[in-house]
């Protein structure tokens, strides 16, 4: 695999290794957020931790789709298929995150629901092409990299005629999160996390460019160094963050310029413009209501709105009440600060969304870095 | 060849070219007889099935006998390299090759889909022929139903077998012990991905193919040479990871893979990240997994890589004291990170 193989290479991770542990100033602690899923999962997965010093710590950070989603978001999917037979199509990881009372998508399928999982919104859009006697709703999920893809399927709806096609959308906004994260915002959940940089996020910034991380150093004074999703990629920039905080400085750097450039992808970024506009407000779980991050249909694409189509009077969304996803999330808490973390919730029998999607951080701490934990603790699995 | 009976001599022979399973085939009748003779006798027959007894009747050498069945609803029915016959001969033939056992006779039951082309059927039913000449098994005993269309999915197969374990022979699960090496037999994955990429419409400049054969002729030869192997299982639903998980459990010990050491196809490992998937949790239809003590592991590698099923066999890691039963591998990278059993099944990434 030419152009992969290269950033997971041994000798560059332990000459990376010694250049952070040469860099890092042994008097002080260094807390870093890494903001995606998926630098979460390179980490836990290829053992960096290991590589790194202890007073270097990485917290992880909210950018795991299916773990933000709100209860009440999953209790609507559930409800669409179940109450409303429409063919619900979902990327499979979202089929057992759980809803209220311990339901979930793949538990509705078992009792007969129509839900199918799909690799792509193309999958969803050809399902309701073949069966026009039956209403397709997509659960679109995702940051600003899997956004576009939604813009041209409704795009393709619209000029196809399809009229068994709707979209819930539950498409949401990184810098947002961000400013939520370093209590930027009045209406949430302020996150109350000591923060020194964030590794920034990989495929979200090939979209949306480096531009608008800006906002962080400029107005938090915090470094942001925007990385791939390979485990070098991620040494590599833990490395320039350090440097930044030692010299004081707090600047956007691009670690991942194979991929992501100032401006980013322009031609996705008006596609998304077209078809969606700000929501005024969104329910994050873990970060509480954020203003302006997420994304909705614009008024000439209301008619793919299945929010619209199918409008849903549920009661709110109950959390399990011991879970600690909302802590974890805002980065105050570690997976194993969490009472039910590995008895009862694991990747198996799932209480809290971080534990579900393999970019979650529980799931990540608990399938990769368990056998760290003290060698007296029960194993559950 | 078709041996056809009176009674059945003014019957046209089976159209293989056009002709479809229907509901007469399962009914017990003429058709289902003529389908028995003509399709399955034909290829599969031998002194013992020719009997046409309900029971087969046949004496095993002496020695301790293992059994297995197991049941096969592979999709799609053919896949590069393969189908559904040939793997349910590979697999009954290899579970009783990994309780270390010569394995003897087979019995195989088709439960069939009306409308399922005949001439697919005859494909399927050669190759589980030509996979029990090359295993140098017999399958002495057969059943075949009939369901109605949308009830089954095409075919599914049931092979279950019998074999004999030689004097001196002891593998379990449960005898892996700390400080014992661990060894595969060859690359990962690759049954798994030929099927996926087949499933999925993925084409690649180089065609995966599956890895299923048999392996008891390996067995055998690993055997000769030491025969104190331990632990012999076949990493199949589930891959190595979860091949090893259940062998550090039943032996209450924990293992550590390298990195580095596993050998797996680089078209495997593309396909692999292309499809969010790990190798180590991905199917192998013709690959093992043995377990023995360190001091013979470079004796048992040199006799795998002479045989042409274990060309590409590696010493992949050793068995550990841990109570808490964990396997974990040491990542090319440097670190060390657990491989936990799966939850559920494999799932596509979404960003």
């Amino acid at each position: 695999m030419k152009y992969i193989e290269e950033f997971r290479d041994p000798a560059l991770a332990r000459k990376l290794a010694d250049a952070i542990r040469t860099a890092a100033d042994p008097n002080r602690i260094y807390r870093f957020m890494e903001f995606c899923g998926g630098h979460t999962h390179a980490i836990a997965r290829y053992g960096v931790e290991d590589l790194l010093p202890s007073n270097i710590r990485m917290i992880h950070g909210p950018g795991c789709p299916v773990c933000v989603l709100p209860v009440a978001r999953v209790d609507e999917a559930i409800a669409l298929a179940s109450e409303h037979d429409v063919t619900l199509c979902t990327y499979a990881d979202l089929m057992r995150v759980p809803g209220s009372k311990f339901d979930s998508l793949i538990k509705a399928r078992a009792r007969g629901a129509d839900i199918r999982m799909v690799y792509s919104v193309t999958d969803a859009l050809n399902i309701a092409a073949a069966n026009p006697d039956r209403q397709v709703v997509f659960f679109a999920i995702g940051f600003e990299t899997t956004t576009p893809p939604t813009a041209v399927a409704v795009k393709q709806a619209a000029a196809r005629g399809l009229t068994n096609f709707t979209i819930h959308c539950n498409h949401v906004l990184t810098p947002a999160a961000m400013r939520a994260i370093l209590g930027g915002h009045e209406n949430g959940k302020a996150a109350n996390v000591v923060l020194d940089g964030f590794v920034g996020p990989a495929h979200v910034s090939a979209v949306i460019g480096t531009a608008p991380y800006h906002e962080f150093t400029r107005d938090y004074a915090k470094p942001v160094v925007i990385a791939g999703f390979e485990p070098l990629d991620v040494m590599q920039a833990i490395l320039q963050l350090v440097r930044q905080v030692n010299d004081g400085r707090a600047e956007v750097e691009n670690e991942y310029t194979r991929a992501v450039t100032p401006s980013g992808n322009l031609k996705a970024q008006a596609l998304v413009a077209e078809v969606f506009e700000l929501r005024d407000r969104f329910d994050w779980r873990g970060l509480g209501t954020v203003p302006d991050s997420a994304l909705q249909l614009r008024p000439a694409f209301t008619a793919f709105d299945a929010e619209r189509r199918f409008p849903m009077d549920l009661p709110a969304g109950r959390e399990n009440k011991a879970c600690a996803c909302g802590d974890i999330l805002r980065g105050e808490k570690s997976p194993t600060d969490c009472p039910i973390y590995g008895n009862p919730c694991t990747p198996e029998n799932p209480l809290g969304a971080c534990m579900v999607s393999s970019e979650g951080a529980c799931a990540a701490h608990w399938t990769y870095g368990r056998f760290r934990e003290a060698e007296t603790q029960k194993e559950t699995a | 060849m078709t041996i056809l009976r009176p009674g059945l001599s003014n019957t046209r022979p089976l159209d293989l070219a056009r002709g479809k399973v229907d509901l007469s085939h399962g009914a017990g009748g003429r058709a289902m007889t003529q389908l028995i003779e003509e399709m399955f006798f034909a290829s599969l027959g031998n002194e013992v099935l020719n009997r046409e007894h309900d029971a087969a009747l046949f004496t095993l050498p002496p020695g301790r006998v293992v059994m297995s069945t197991d049941s096969f609803v592979i999709s799609p029915l053919f896949f590069p390299g393969g189908n559904i016959g040939s793997l349910a001969v590979h697999g009954t033939v290899n579970d009783l090759a990994m309780g270390g056992g010569v394995p003897k006779y087979l019995t195989a039951a088709f439960i069939l889909e009306e409308g399922f082309a005949l001439s697919d059927l005859a494909l399927i039913v050669q190759a589980m022929a030509v996979a029990a000449a090359e295993a140098g098994v017999a399958i002495v005993s057969g059943d075949t139903k009939v369901v109605e269309r949308g009830k089954g999915d095409g075919i599914f197969i049931n092979t279950a077998g019998v074999g004999v374990v030689p004097d001196g022979v002891e593998i379990g699960g449960e005898r892996a012990r700390p400080g014992d090496a661990v060894l595969v037999s060859g690359t990962l994955g690759d049954h798994g991905v030929a099927v996926m990429s087949r499933r999925e419409n993925l084409t690649f400049s180089t065609e995966i193919l599956s890895d299923s054969r048999s392996l008891n002729d390996l067995v055998a030869d690993m055997l000769a040479v030491v025969p104190g192997i331990r632990v012999l299982r076949d990493p199949t639903r589930g891959g190595l990871g979860a091949t090893l998980n259940e062998i550090a459990r039943q032996s209450g010990v924990g293992i550590e893979l390298n990195e580095t050491s596993l050998p797996i196809r680089p078209e495997v490992r593309s396909a692999c990240e292309l499809l969010g998937l790990d190798p180590l949790y991905v199917a192998n239809e013709g690959k093992l997994i043995a377990i023995c003590p360190a001091d013979q592991a470079e004796t048992l590698l040199a006799a795998m890589r002479t045989h042409p099923k274990g060309r590409d066999a590696a010493i992949v890691g050793q068995v550990l004291e841990d109570k808490r039963c964990f396997v974990r591998m040491k990542t090319g990278l440097g670190g060390t990170r657990m491989v936990d059993w799966m939850a559920g099944e494999q799932l596509p990434r979404i960003c």
